[in-house]
């Protein structure tokens, strides 16, 4: 006997649905397999393919009104980062911010956070949906996506942006600890993708990502990534961190985020 | 459905003289898709669990998240007596330790929505059990069109599952009510068709249940929303149909429950048979 765990599996033989028992042995083996878990994950691109076609026209997501604001938005993830770099920019209040866009692009940007401010803004309501399960509704205010990567001018061979973060949710102060995500052109350029300075009217607070977070507003919550820090236009994502595209992809999930 | 009657000459002359009849039932579409959905929907159940177990709560309109009342929750405690599970439904407050919000898991209790028994994986592991989820919902679905596109085309629906006035009348529906009730399954030509609640429990299942576990799972996708936002209204909000998915999924198993006992009473290798073979022997009136 190796603790009731089995036990309950014998039980469930024993009771006739023996059956039932080497299907649930299997399944947890199959999911255990690399090759099976490539084939069902193989699902996630038909998944994505098909949302993408779906999406051709770039629809908005749904967007809400004041009075239907989530009364407490639930922080998620890292609420206080913890960095040292991260510390500095808070206690000056972010007046040494910077956000850095590099990698493919012609023309590498620094930008305060003031100058994105001055940057046309968008705001909407709309809904997040986390990986969980649940959802929470909130106004965000900030530069479309799009704007500064047309002042950075993306070059010809770029394929996918990345966000740095500066929260290290792994544990650790490098590119296997620290925050990241990405998202290709498809969703980069859409006209909800936001760098978001605000929430609900007030500058972003410490739990939801100050001073900026992205806004992909079609996808979960895991991809709206909090205290962005560098935004890096790259060709291939294999070679970044765990290699697929995202702390959690890194950790199991689907890079595309749409279901 | 075809019928063909004919002696049983396999056997020594019975001393009655009895006459096997044997009816050709299910069509291979009907086999096939039924035995794909035995297995499709029994993981989907599964990791679907797995998945609710990631946030044990459930609400109605269109946000829900920790500070939100949920209508529905797993909860564990920890008390005097160690780890304790409670389900919250309603208003109501009901002791689950060991199956709901606090289960064995290794060897002692570990707070968990559902147990590791029903849920694929069997341990915490949200990222797998939507690959799976979403692997199986493909299948589901294709193998639901193939089922619904033959059945509309052959006939299959109109002529075996569609009610016919005469059987709605509220005299034959407390009747089949109360055959269901005393256990009484039909023999000789009623036994050739499906009586009434099976048929309205079909329909609903088929035309309702199932379809509606399809669109509610949908509706929870934010990048389909951003495609069908009349979906949100359809079912009031994301988390209304993330309610209802979860609704939908019980009543699900509530229909496989009645079946598989159904099918117990009716006789099971008759009946099991028939949805290999597709040949089912017409159960006759028995002598008193």
């Amino acid at each position: 006997m190796s603790g009731p765990d089995l036990s309950r599996r014998r039980l469930i033989g024993v009771g006739g649905a023996g059956l039932g028992g080497l299907l649930l042995e299997g399944c947890d083996r199959l999911s255990r397999a690399p090759t099976f878990q490539h084939v069902i994950g193989r699902t996630s691109t038909l998944t994505e393919r098909s949302q993408r076609v779906l999406l051709g026209g770039q629809p908005l997501a749904r967007e809400y009104h004041a009075q239907d604001l989530s009364p407490v938005f639930k922080a998620n993830g890292t609420i206080t980062p913890s960095t040292d770099a991260y510390r500095r920019l808070l206690d000056g209040g972010f007046a040494d911010y910077r956000l850095v866009v590099e990698g493919l692009v012609r023309r590498p940007l620094s930008l305060s956070l003031a100058q994105l401010q001055a940057m046309p803004a968008r705001t909407q309501i709309t809904r997040h949906d986390c990986v969980e399960g649940w959802s929470a509704i909130g106004g965000w205010t900030g530069v479309q996506l799009g704007r500064v990567l047309a002042l950075a001018g993306p070059l010809p061979q770029a394929r996918a942006v990345v966000f740095r973060c500066a929260d290290a949710l792994g544990g650790t102060d490098d590119d296997r600890g620290l925050y990241y995500e990405s998202i290709d052109f498809f969703d980069a350029y859409h006209p909800q993708t936001l760098l978001a300075w605000a929430m609900n009217g007030k500058p972003l607070t410490v739990p939801h990502g100050a001073p900026l977070r992205l806004r992909v507003e079609r996808q979960l919550g895991y991809k709206q990534a909090k205290y962005v820090m560098r935004i890096q236009l790259v060709e291939r994502l294999d070679g970044i961190a765990g290699g697929k595209g995202g702390f959690w992809e890194d950790r199991g999930y689907a890079w595309y985020a749409g279901i | 459905m075809t019928t063909e009657t004919f002696p049983d000459t396999a056997a020594p002359a019975p001393p009655s003289k009895r006459v096997r009849e044997v009816m050709y039932r299910h069509t291979v579409v009907v086999r096939v898709t039924h035995w794909i959905n035995v297995v499709v929907i029994s993981l989907l159940l599964m990791s679907g669990l797995q998945i609710f177990n990631a946030h044990p709560m459930l609400y109605w309109g269109s946000y829900g998240a920790d500070h939100d009342p949920a209508w529905l929750e797993t909860v564990a405690r920890n008390g005097p007596h160690g780890l304790r599970g409670v389900l919250h439904i309603g208003g109501l407050t009901i002791p689950t330790t060991g199956v709901l919000g606090a289960s064995p898991m290794g060897g002692r209790l570990v707070v968990r929505g559902f147990p590791a028994w029903a849920t694929l994986p069997s341990w915490q592991d949200l990222a797998t059990g939507r690959r799976w989820h979403f692997f199986l919902a493909w299948i589901f679905v294709a193998n639901g069109f193939a089922y619904l596109a033959v059945g509309l085309i052959n006939g299959h629906f109109r002529r075996d599952l569609a009610p016919r006035a005469e059987e709605m009348t509220p005299r034959r529906l407390i009747g089949s009510i109360l055959d269901h009730l005393r256990l009484e399954h039909p023999t000789g030509e009623a036994a050739k068709r499906y009586n009434i609640l099976q048929k309205l429990a079909y329909i609903g299942v088929v035309f309702g249940v199932l379809p509606g576990v399809v669109l509610t799972g949908l509706t929870m996708s934010p990048g389909f929303d951003a495609f069908a936002p009349w979906l949100l209204d359809l079912f009031g909000g994301r988390q209304s149909a993330r309610s209802i998915h979860f609704i939908c999924a019980n009543l699900i198993v509530l229909f496989v429950i009645v079946h598989v006992v159904e099918v117990l009473l009716a006789g099971v290798v008759n009946e099991i048979g028939s949805m290999i073979t597709g040949r089912y022997v017409v159960p006759q009136a028995r002598r008193r």
